[in-house]
């Protein structure tokens, strides 16, 4: 495992032996395999960090004989595009990892629900699975892995939503509990994983938990794929140590005009310049799925949330009052406030809005809009209002 | 038993019980919009949220199951403000021009706004941002857009209780709307007018096309002879829109309210209920004869019962391969229609162009049925004009009249006299019952071995019902059937009625007679109905349905003295034909989508 550079990594894309790592995973057993990824550390990577060894742990728990890994491979995130990357490039570490979830929670068959837009890596990811289902009948495993293709809703990427999407069902959230540890997909006890958790449990089981603990915080342990985009000289996927402050993000991406990063896409929060040396980037301070968009002192940031949520009013998937009602709100009130048409105090009731919006909504998109509108409005009003 | 506690409160319940039901039961109200206790839950108008102490957020009380320890509060700061704000939301969406609204007071967003949103409107209108459409298409039913609060349950009605999915969730975000295939109108899809979504739609978003101004007219002109006619599940369930709790039978108020209306004569859809089984009941008897003893391959089995429009609809969409297997009577609504400016204009001297013909019915999709082009057998629109049972209440209030104090009367005469089996037509497996009570007797010569008449197996709520019954001691012309035993089942909700038809089409039924409601329970159940209807209130309709059979003195559809005279007097016998022109008709196919 090797450290370049400031905090840059080379881990998640660093190339291993498929035999070699799956074979040591299923010497192990079970527990063992569990235990593993819960002494790591690992959280999700798609953004909502929950530890990932946890959710197998809980699957495997479960009596059912039916159960499924499903490996969220629906990257629709504004401003993330790590993911494609991955599949690209290590999409049989994606199957590894899947095929280790499944022995960890007792799953003979994977889904990868694939976005839409990425169909066109559809026929080299299928021929990398044909020589990947040829390797681990050689090892003497049985598991199936499997593609679904999402249509372009943001809202397939939420879990329960990416169930129905599978079923056939209108991409729709549904209520929880259960949880799809329980309950996921075709009702059946399913770990659900993001594209880069699978491909870094991988990395956990070639160099072990106390390796990968080298790196990262308590909070945060290990490095993630970030997608940097906005205005920077230096674009693109990077791999970086987790646990560093947005100052020092900015000081290797910045493009000397930083005024503002956007931490975790739309569904994030918006970090100014004052607060660049206090906040981490992490699960300790700004958590993110991996997108970091810079801002420089030529944007303005009403039109950076007016697009935020434009996005959002047409990516709720409708079904929820708060959410659905909230983000058309949101929008147009922006818009008066902008105009003139209502009071600038009219800002105090939609944050209020934004935050019943945090706590009524039925899933976590609706309950992470309110994440970028207060940031941004609490951060730059001025520019809102004027 | 799961031990919780809501609003510091200890309750113990079940496991699987919902917070919801929960709280209901220490009398705790929690407000809900898009809960339907007929349909599943769906937890997404979140009005129903609550506060799980040591939860991140609320929960929807309606879709969260208790757990052990959970500590609950309904009534909290935080739960007040973003229930006032969810209202708030809603109404932001909505079309409010109440006071204008056919369902101005019985509208279910206009209570909780009164409850959680009065003074000043918090949020901006974005009524006119959204491209609105108001669908006038149905004879049936007007879907308004601009009123509909996306709360689903008419998406789930009509997928859940009736497997027909005519509407549907449709686009997402700001343009999520609920719509039909490709957005065509409501008279061009698989709708079948049953009005179950109209029954359940908590605002004014699905109403039923109202006939009220059209009949009011009839009644004043002097020119017009105005009859009317009321279907059997009318008389247990208007009550409930006049002040009376379910289960009230108000029958002899109802006709003192009908006549005091201005209708000219008050009649009974029973009557034609009982021609119904007479017709039917041996459309039966010779469908198995030409099947059982002439051996014809063509006859076929099981055949179908045809009162209700729905269920018409319903097969002529779906399995349109089965339409031979439909008894070809008319329902009763229309085969009183026929007569009454046939038979009825003859004996009252009345010129039939005059007449206006007016049902009450507990069904939106008799509307439909009424317009249909077959329906014109007396050479005029058999039926003018179709109430529902809701559309009487309304006139019964316009016209002021104390309807609790009202003295009962009696219908009128010809075409006014009932029996008891007519009555129960109204309720699921009635008309089976008066079938076989009919049919039974054609055959042997004697009552159908069961105890007062009463054929218990017929009778009840499950979805799907069967029973057997065995013919013997036949008289000589019906020697065929001895020992035969007599197949039949019942379904009522269309997903019902869809098992019985997947079986039939994998030709595993083996029934002799079917007989399907479109609405759960029946016609007691109808879309037409009082709101709300749930399990509890149909099973009190239905209870006040067989009370009603009980307290008639006749209680055999060939012993209403009505019938026997009209048979006498204009069409001769069962299956005339007179009667195939006046009171049978036919089905046509259409499309599945």
């Amino acid at each position: 495992m090797k450290k370049t550079g400031l905090n840059k990594v080379d881990l998640i894309f660093e190339a291993v032996d498929p035999k070699e790592v799956l074979t040591k995973a299923f010497n192990m057993s079970n527990d063992e395999i569990i235990q593993q990824v819960l002494e790591s550390g690992l959280k999700g990577r798609g953004g909502a960090g929950f530890p990932t060894g946890l959710k197998w742990k809980y699957t495997a728990a479960e009596k059912e004989t039916e159960k499924y890994v499903v490996c969220n491979a629906d990257e629709g995130e504004p401003g993330t595009f790590k993911d494609r990357e991955l599949l690209d490039r290590a999409a049989y570490k994606m199957y590894g990892g899947m095929t280790i979830a499944g022995k960890a929670i007792g799953a003979k068959n994977g889904i990868v629900y694939l976005r839409g837009e990425y169909r066109f890596l559809l026929p080299q990811l299928l021929r990398e699975l044909e020589s990947f289902h040829k390797l681990i009948k050689e090892i003497g495993y049985d598991f199936t892995i499997r593609y679904a293709l999402g249509s372009g809703a943001y809202i397939c990427g939420e879990e329960s939503a990416l169930f129905e999407s599978i079923e056939g069902f209108r991409g729709e959230p549904r209520n929880k509990p259960p949880y799809p540890t329980t309950s996921g997909v075709y009702s059946k006890p399913t770990s659900i994983n993001n594209v880069e958790t699978l491909v870094t449990v991988v990395m956990i089981i070639q160099h072990g938990a106390a390796a990968y603990n080298q790196l990262g915080t308590k909070d945060s342990r290990g490095s993630k794929v970030f997608s940097v985009s906005g205005d920077t000289p230096t674009p693109g996927i990077f791999e970086l140590e987790l646990g560093m402050t947005v100052q020092e993000f900015v000081n290797e991406f910045g493009d000397g005009d930083t005024k503002a990063v956007q931490v975790g896409g739309a569904s994030g929060f918006c970090v100014p310049r004052k607060k660049f040396n206090t906040t981490i980037i992490g699960f300790e301070g700004v958590p993110t799925g991996g997108s970091m968009k810079l801002f420089n002192s030529s944007r303005s940031m009403y039109n950076v949330l007016h697009n935020y949520l434009d996005f959002f009013a047409e990516e709720s998937c409708g079904q929820c009052t708060p959410c659905r009602v909230g983000c058309q709100q949101l929008l147009k009130g922006v818009e008066h406030v902008k105009k003139g048409a209502v009071k600038s105090t009219y800002l105090n009731e939609l944050t209020k809005l934004a935050d019943t919006m945090k706590i009524a909504s039925k899933c976590g998109l609706g309950q992470s809009v309110g994440n970028a509108f207060k940031t941004i409005v609490e951060n730059f009003k001025e520019e809102i209002i004027y | 038993m799961i031990n919780l506690t809501i609003n510091d409160q200890k309750i113990s319940v079940t496991p699987g019980t919902t917070v919801l039901d929960a709280a209901k039961k220490l009398n705790i109200n929690i407000p809900t919009l898009c809960n339907h206790p007929d349909l599943c839950v769906a937890g997404n108008c979140r009005v129903c949220v609550v506060e799980q102490r040591g939860a991140r957020t609320l929960i929807a009380a309606c879709a969260l199951p208790v757990s052990e320890g959970m500590d609950i509060h309904t009534n909290t700061l935080k739960v007040r403000n973003a229930r006032k704000h969810i209202v708030e939301l809603l109404l932001s969406e909505h079309r409010s021009d109440c006071t204008k609204c056919y369902k101005n007071q019985k509208c279910e967003l206009q209570a909780l706004a009164n409850e959680f949103a009065f003074g000043d409107t918090i949020f901006l209108d974005l009524v006119e941002d959204h491209n609105y459409t108001i669908d006038r298409s149905s004879p049936s039913f007007t879907k308004d857009d601009s009123k509909c609060i996306r709360c689903q349950r008419c998406v789930r009605t009509c997928s859940e209780l009736q497997y027909i999915s005519a509407i549907a969730v449709a686009n997402k975000g700001a343009h999520q709307k609920i719509s039909s295939f490709h957005d065509k109108p409501m008279s061009h899809v698989v709708c079948t007018n049953c009005g179950q979504c109209v029954n359940r739609c908590p605002t004014g978003a699905l109403v039923e096309k109202t006939s009220i101004d059209y009949v009011w007219d009839a009644i004043y002109d002097p020119d017009k002879h105005v009859v009317v006619q009321t279907a059997p599940a009318v008389r247990v369930a208007l009550g409930e829109d006049l002040g009376y709790d379910p289960g009230e039978r108000v029958t002899g108020k109802m006709v003192n309210a009908l006549k005091q209306l201005g209708f000219d004569s008050v009649l009974d859809t029973d009557f034609s209920a009982d021609l119904t089984i007479m017709e039917e009941g041996t459309e039966l008897l010779v469908r198995l004869k030409k099947a059982l003893v002439d051996g014809d391959k063509e006859i076929s089995l099981p055949m179908f019962t045809s009162c209700s429009p729905g269920w018409i609809k319903f097969i002529e969409h779906k399995y349109p391969e089965f339409l031979p297997n439909l008894s070809t009577c008319k329902s009763p609504q229309q085969m009183f229609g026929a007569l009454a400016k046939t038979f009825y204009a003859q004996k009252r001297k009345i010129d039939p162009s005059k007449i206006v013909s007016v049902s009450v019915m507990p069904c939106t999709a008799k509307k439909f049925e009424a317009d249909r082009p077959e329906m014109r057998a007396s050479g005029y629109k058999d039926i003018d004009y179709v109430l529902t049972t809701r559309e009487l209440a309304i006139m019964i209030k316009q016209a002021g009249l104390d309807f609790k104090n009202l003295e009962p009367a009696h219908y009128d005469s010809i075409m006014g006299d009932s029996t008891g089996a007519a009555v129960i037509f109204g309720a699921t497996g009635g008309v089976m019952e008066a079938a076989l009570r009919t049919a039974y007797e054609i055959v042997t010569g004697r009552e159908v071995p069961f105890t007062n008449l009463n054929i218990t197996p017929v009778r009840g709520m499950d979805g799907v019902k069967e029973a057997t019954i065995k013919i013997e001691g036949c008289t000589d012309d019906w020697k065929f059937l001895e020992g035969a035993e007599l197949k039949v089942a019942i379904a009522h909700g269309l997903v019902n009625a869809n098992k019985i038809m997947k079986m039939v089409k994998e030709g595993k039924a083996p029934y002799h007679f079917v007989e399907i409601m479109a609405c759960p329970g029946g016609c007691i159940g109808g879309g037409g109905q009082p709101i709300p209807t749930s399990m509890t209130i149909r099973q009190t309709r239905m209870k006040a349905i067989y009370s009603e059979d009980e307290h008639m003195v006749l209680r055999k559809s060939h012993e209403n003295p009505d019938v026997i005279a009209i048979y006498k007097e204009f069409l001769g016998k069962p299956n005339s034909h007179k009667s195939h022109d006046l009171l049978h008709t036919h089905y046509v196919e259409r499309d599945n989508y």
